[in-house]
């Protein structure tokens, strides 16, 4: 039943996950090191979108407000930072907590509406954190807050980027083998179920609310640890990781890649950033050709990459 | 067992239940009949919890339920099967079944997957089948069958049998004879008044949201001036 158990499917998730393994010695070798950083970048949206994924793809809510528990959890980081560089023990589980915190409060809310209203409620919360961490002086206001250094890992030396991408790549694999289980049992089901049609499975005795609210602070959780995450590799919290067109972008990225498919967000995700650093490349003018290309995709290919390129439909 | 005082209901601005009163007894099988925009629907979603009761009460086995949300009225041991039938049509009948099945009414002798398939041989036939491949008439058993795999000591059908043709609606009615039999109070919404006479109890008439006659079998009140009256037939 589901996209990533077919053979073709997980030939190419295989071939993905050797490509990444072998990634940084790659680039040594063609002298590229500083792809690096931007493949690290896209492993983190790809966790960020996959948690988009889950309460999108799966469970039907198209929330807008995705960058707010990214931004939290960067924000944590950057706070916890201001004293110098301090545990990744700490201040990664703390911004996992926020963002989830901030999840439940506001998914308590906004979950009781339904389609447009829901976007419209995500969006609104989002914006408060942006204007929230914007306005305060403490946050760095607009300029953000710039890292000493990054989070300190026992046994770990995060400073050097290739532990940083492979810790990353084993953080997202990780979380998405966490995401397929969960997908697949029955609360995955009841959350799908609940996309199709909500008042069909409570009349059979099922509290949808819960699942869907709980799915709401996983996203979330899984959301801010993609912010400390982006926080480490930039050394930098800005205000942009909040903005909303931000949201936008990780939706972008899901979509591309394919909605309620488990690898399709990432797929997503390394499209999206390394077309956009190929084409500044050549033009800075290049949203005018990402946004055809992107049109293309959603017209040609309607479940997105994933499945054009793993030989399959969506999975319904 | 389910007792209704009173209760009204909005859909929107506009009153559709207009203090409706019905009680229905245990192992009781009561239709509801009416003719289209009366209620009848509106009627059996606020009992579930789909619509909200805006006065009066519902109790069940002497317990306020109408402001519990509807799983919790499922939960208590009362089953719909849905206008339209609703089955989850990319699971297989056997799935269909085996994915809501609870003993929320907390029988002594719970239906099992033998039981339905017994009930409905049509869909011990194909099992495995997913729910869109089956028949309207096939889907309509299913959904019986599902809403009984959570077994419920009362059972909701709205439209039961809606757009089926004459010998499936047959089985569906056979279907729903043999749960009478067994012990299941029913509340049934449907317009074939020969088929509910033969199965019921008691037959309720609704006009524009209210309930405006009823009779118990052997129905000595019911003539063709009656039937005419509310029904239009």
């Amino acid at each position: 039943m589901a996209a990533e158990t077919t053979r073709s499917g997980l030939v190419f998730c295989g071939g993905c996950f050797l490509l990444l393994l072998v990634l940084p010695p790659l680039l040594d070798l063609a002298g590229q090191q500083y792809l690096l950083s931007l493949a690290c970048r896209a492993l983190i949206y790809g966790l960020a979108a996959s948690s988009l994924n889950l309460i999108l793809g799966y469970g039907g809510m198209v929330s807008l407000g995705h960058a707010a528990f990214v931004g939290i959890g960067a924000y944590t980081v950057g706070i916890l930072a201001r004293s110098g560089p301090g545990s990744g023990l700490v201040a990664w589980p703390l911004a996992v907590v926020l963002a989830m915190l901030f999840a439940l409060l506001t998914g308590a809310v906004s979950l009781r509406t339904r389609g447009m209203h829901f976007i419209m409620i995500t969006l609104a919360f989002a914006q408060m954190v942006y204007f929230f961490f914007t306005s305060l002086e403490t946050c760095g206001g607009t300029d953000g807050i710039p890292l000493s250094g990054r989070n300190l890992l026992p046994g770990l030396d995060l400073n050097d980027d290739r532990v940083f991408y492979y810790l990353c790549l084993g953080l997202l694999t990780l979380l998405l083998f966490l995401l397929h289980r969960l997908i697949h049992a029955r609360f995955g089901r009841v959350l799908v179920g609940s996309r199709e049609n909500e008042q069909r499975l409570q009349v059979l005795g099922l509290a949808t609310f819960g699942h869907r609210l709980l799915a709401y602070c996983l996203a979330g959780g899984i959301a801010g640890l993609a912010g400390a995450l982006l926080a480490n590799l930039g050394e930098y919290v800005s205000p942009s990781m909040l903005h909303w067109t931000r949201s936008g972008e990780i939706m972008v990225m899901v979509l591309l890649g394919g909605t309620g498919t488990l690898a399709g967000p990432v797929l997503g995700a390394f499209v999206l950033l390394f077309l956009e650093d190929y084409l500044a490349m050549y033009t800075e003018h290049w949203m005018a050709i990402l946004g055809p290309v992107l049109i293309l995709v959603v017209l040609f290919a309607r479940g997105g990459l994933y499945p054009l390129l793993a030989g399959h439909g969506r999975q319904r | 067992m389910l007792m209704v005082t009173d209760i009204t209901a909005w859909h929107g601005s506009a009153q559709i239940l207009f203090g409706v009163s019905l009680v229905v007894r245990p192992g009781e099988v009561v239709a509801l009949m009416g003719r289209n925009g009366m209620g009848k629907s509106t009627l059996i979603r606020a009992l579930m919890g789909l619509c909200r009761i805006r006065s009066g009460s519902v109790t069940w086995q002497g317990r306020e339920i109408h402001r519990l949300p509807p799983y919790r009225i499922a939960r208590l041991g009362i089953g719909l099967v849905p206008e339209g039938r609703q089955v989850f049509p990319t699971l297989t009948v056997r799935e269909n079944l085996l994915a809501v099945a609870a003993n929320y009414g907390q029988l002594e002798e719970p239906f099992t997957l033998e039981h339905v398939f017994a009930l409905f041989p049509r869909l011990a036939e194909r099992p495995g089948h997913l729910g869109r491949e089956l028949s309207g008439g096939e889907q309509q058993m299913l959904a019986i069958a599902r809403a009984l795999m959570i077994n419920p000591r009362l059972l909701l059908l709205d439209e039961a049998g809606e757009g089926l043709a004459p010998l499936v609606r047959e089985e569906i009615w056979q279907g729903l004879d043999h749960l009478r039999r067994r012990g299941l109070a029913i509340l049934v919404v449907d317009r074939d008044i020969d088929a509910l006479l033969r199965i019921s109890d008691r037959l309720l008439f609704m006009e524009k949201g209210s309930i405006v006659w009823q009779d118990e079998h052997p129905f000595p009140c019911l003539d063709s001036s009656v039937k005419l009256r509310y029904l239009g037939v």
